[in-house]
């Protein structure tokens, strides 16, 4: 049951930045940790994070085993127009994750 | 060589001795400040890396190395014409150097992000920033890493 | 004769003394000890991974389950409303089980008897999540735990249990918490050992744990037998913990390291 939380501001002033926070819970296995028997826990990560503002991308991380559990980023991004930003997490063993939040620009 | 593999058992002895060993494992060889430059050589090829315009915040002492917030600012007008492109992140001392890659542009507004990151053990880590005129700008911190003094058993 | 037993007396008010508790313009959180970056990510709700769990908490508390097709919300409306305050009046004493009962048991007694479902695994992500969203409707709230003829003894008990040497080490809780808090243990600060901010997430698990995986851990870290979870032990320790942190405030979700 994955799950993220979207810190947008609703509405902005046209040309303002905006500062945007997310956090999505994942584990964000390394590859590098044994169980008690030596086996090794495969990696099992976030490798991206996409921003988009009304289908254009504004925001694009690359993410590697050393970003720590429950991935947490913070961005800006210029407030240009009314419209949604969508969020989209996606990794190993296929995790995809969507979310969106609309911003008002009067 | 040998230099490297006696502080590695050092290491991993001191570890067992905390009770560690049983949750981590270091891959070795990768951990070293020479495969950190070979990361960031392959983003910066040729190029010079100038020092300044990148401000990298990092706690001076980490409480605990799983979750050890980063930040990184860029001077930059984040214009069409002269814009931050990207921020690379690296660790020297982790099993990988590699820790994140943040592409921006002018719809960015600031070059301004943050994140938490992991530290294996107390390093360097080096940001890199990639501006659309081609130039590469660096900052560096140390972190001092503590470890929890009661571990769980897995 | 009178002289030796004034001198006993005396010895035994001395030895209480020692073992006392922290008096209660003394006590302070775990927070106080702990880093600005990590006091940071607790006071954001935005930053805060133990906000996830809180999220999917809402969701469960929302969703019909079990044979009585019943959600918590059929009961109980808005959590955030009419669970203020609970989890910072618990453990407290269930009648019918005729003993004191965590938040996460009374979650899952709910479970069984009224919504007919099975009990929630320890530590299961679902009941972290659920214990999560009514722990955080009390953030703000002041711990009062009910101590009455009913709790007493388990009360002593839990007290008992803080107090007894154990383990390989010979250590007691309060010979770390009482006694040495504020100083150093490996690198990190001994806090006093309140649970103000369960369930919280820890850095050192990358996760949220309840009260109960701490206690262990601390078991485990004094090389003595961990109890099981939900057994007599911890939940009576968790009372005297909880009880002895009286009046303070409720935080959770906490974060810690």
């Amino acid at each position: 049951m994955a799950n993220a939380l979207i810190n947008v501001p609703k509405t902005a002033k046209r040309g303002e930045i905006v500062e945007i926070k997310t956090l999505v819970s994942h584990p964000m296995e390394t590859g590098y940790r044994r169980t008690q028997d030596g086996a090794p826990i495969p990696r099992d990560i976030i490798r991206t994070f996409v921003c988009t503002y009304n289908g254009v991308e504004v925001f694009r991380a690359d993410l590697h085993p050393a970003i720590a559990a429950n991935p947490f980023i913070v961005f800006t991004t210029v407030a240009t127009e009314s419209g949604t930003l969508e969020f989209h997490w996606s990794g190993d063993k296929g995790f995809s994750v969507k979310e969106s939040a609309t911003i008002t620009v009067p | 060589m040998n230099g490297r593999a006696s502080r590695r058992e050092f290491l991993l002895t001191a570890a067992a001795g905390l009770g560690l060993a049983s949750l981590i494992t270091v891959k070795p060889a990768h951990a070293t400040p020479a495969s950190m430059q070979e990361a960031i050589g392959k983003i910066v090829g040729a190029a010079r890396v100038n020092a300044g315009r990148v401000k990298l915040d990092l706690p001076p002492l980490s409480e605990n190395g799983h979750a050890v917030p980063l930040g990184v600012s860029v001077e930059s007008p984040m214009t069409a014409a002269d814009h931050v492109q990207a921020i690379h992140v690296f660790t020297e001392k982790n099993p990988q150097p590699d820790v994140a890659t943040f592409h921006l542009g002018p719809r960015a507004g600031r070059a301004s992000v943050a994140t938490r990151i992991r530290l294996a053990d107390t390093q360097t880590v080096v940001a890199i920033a990639q501006l659309s005129d081609g130039s590469f700008w660096s900052a560096k911190a140390d972190v001092v890493v503590t470890l929890a003094a009661c571990l769980e058993d897995a | 004769m009178r002289r030796l037993a004034a001198a006993v007396g005396a010895l035994a008010l001395a030895a209480t003394a020692v073992a006392g508790e922290i008096p209660s313009s003394e006590r302070r959180s775990g927070y106080d000890f702990m880093s600005r970056e990590t006091r940071a990510m607790q006071d954001d709700d935005t930053a805060n991974p133990a906000m996830l769990a809180v999220l999917e908490g809402g969701a469960l508390w929302n969703r019909k389950t079990g044979a009585a097709n019943r959600a918590c919300a059929d009961c109980h409306g808005d959590g955030r409303t009419t669970m203020k305050g609970v989890a910072a009046r618990h453990p407290s004493f269930d009648a019918a089980r005729g003993r004191p009962v965590t938040i996460e048991q009374r979650i899952n007694a709910c479970r069984v008897d009224r919504q007919q479902a099975p009990p929630l695994a320890w530590e299961s992500r679902e009941l972290l999540a659920l214990t999560a969203y009514v722990a955080q409707s009390s953030r703000g709230a002041p711990v009062a735990i009910t101590v009455d003829a009913r709790t007493q003894s388990f009360l002593d008990a839990g007290r008992a249990t803080f107090v007894r040497r154990q383990g390989q080490l010979n250590l007691s809780c309060s010979q770390c918490h009482d006694d040495h808090w504020g100083r150093k243990l490996a690198g990190n600060v001994i806090p006093q050992a309140h649970p103000t901010g369960y369930p919280l997430y820890r850095l050192e698990w990358q996760a949220l744990g309840s009260l109960q995986r701490r206690l262990r851990n601390c078991l485990v870290g004094m090389r003595a037998e961990p109890y099981d979870y939900g057994a007599p032990e911890l939940v009576e320790l968790e009372l005297y913990l909880m009880w002895r942190a009286r009046g303070m405030t409720f935080e959770a979700p906490a974060v810690r390291p």
